[in-house]
């Protein structure tokens, strides 16, 4: 019988997986974005398996706010690397120190 | 039983199509693979009977914030495998932090099967109303109750795209561009010319 809690294991494996692939790929921004995306895949999965849980709508209108937040942070996070990308001609981003005083 | 099966089947391939992500060689792959774990994740929302965001799922993120992804990967030209350089050194300490985080996660759990908080009960305001589908009540809720909420996000929206627009555009010195203002400024009588040419001599423009 599958329950709250398979999802709930499911979604915190991906979460930490997401977490795990933001220090594995410390140089490769691209890839941190795409695990940040992959944290709030298991933030929605959370709230819309809690929502079914609980018989209760409003988790999946946050999880479509979150979904929103998320798209809206993809777009300007790749934007600000391709203008990155154009001044450097490189996404290495453990050396970053544009923005120091 | 099928359901078990679906579940079992949509967990699986979510997780593994996640780790691949985050260890590909190849961004473009992982790119990929992020696609599939986002498809099984609309699976999984489906089975609890939340149709409507996992067709947002895969329509935002399969058919906009992916492809975005990939456009971006390929449009860049990267030696990705420099960019690789670190990742056996960061390795322990990343297994640290995320066997932390995931150890933290089984004692809520545990704790949870132990015997739960009370934290209440929804008061069934935004409960399914009998007979109507997953769209329609979330419709019913989105443009009620949660109305502001829903421009505030089409804001967020536009503030996303303007600033993506703001930052990649840049004014181009060694393009010819379209002059409307010289266009709509011009006169007929300025821009043409009537001329007699006697028979065999050019007209001189």
């Amino acid at each position: 019988m599958i329950g709250i809690e398979h999802y709930v294991v499911v979604s915190s494996i991906l979460f930490v997986l997401g977490v795990l692939g933001i220090f594995l790929n410390r140089k490769n921004v691209i890839v941190i974005l795409m695990a940040i995306e992959l944290i709030l895949l298991a933030v929605n999965i959370n709230l819309v398996a809690f929502s079914a849980f609980l018989h209760d709508l409003t988790g999946q209108i946050f999880a479509m706010f979150v979904l929103t937040v998320a798209a809206g942070e993809a777009a300007v996070g790749l934007a600000i690397l391709v203008i990155y990308y154009r001044g450097r001609g490189t996404i290495a981003v453990d050396d970053v120190n544009r923005m120091k005083g | 039983m099928i359901h078990v099966i679906a579940f079992y089947l949509f967990a699986v391939m979510t997780v593994g199509s996640g780790a691949i992500t985050i260890l590909s060689r190849n961004p473009v792959h992982s790119v990929l693979w992020l696609i599939l774990a986002f498809f099984n994740a609309a699976g999984l929302m489906i089975l609890v009977g939340a149709e409507f965001i996992a067709m947002l799922l895969v329509i935002v993120y399969v058919g906009a914030v992916a492809v975005l992804f990939l456009f971006v990967v390929m449009m860049l030209d990267i030696d990705f495998a420099e960019l690789r350089a670190g990742f056996v050194r960061y390795f322990p300490f990343g297994a640290l932090v995320a066997i932390v985080l995931l150890a933290e996660i089984v004692l809520g759990i545990g704790a949870y099967r132990a015997g739960a908080l009370r934290l209440g009960t929804p008061d069934g305001t935004a409960a399914t109303p009998a007979g109507a589908s997953n769209i329609e009540a979330i419709g019913a809720l989105l443009y009620t109750r949660y109305l502001f909420l829903f421009e505030a996000a089409g804001v967020v929206l536009l503030v996303a795209m303007i600033g993506a627009i703001v930052l990649t555009h840049r004014q181009r010195t060694d393009v010819r561009g379209q002059k409307v203002s010289k266009q709509i400024a011009r006169r007929p009588d300025e821009a043409t010319v009537n001329v007699k040419p006697e028979v065999g001599k050019g007209v001189s423009l």
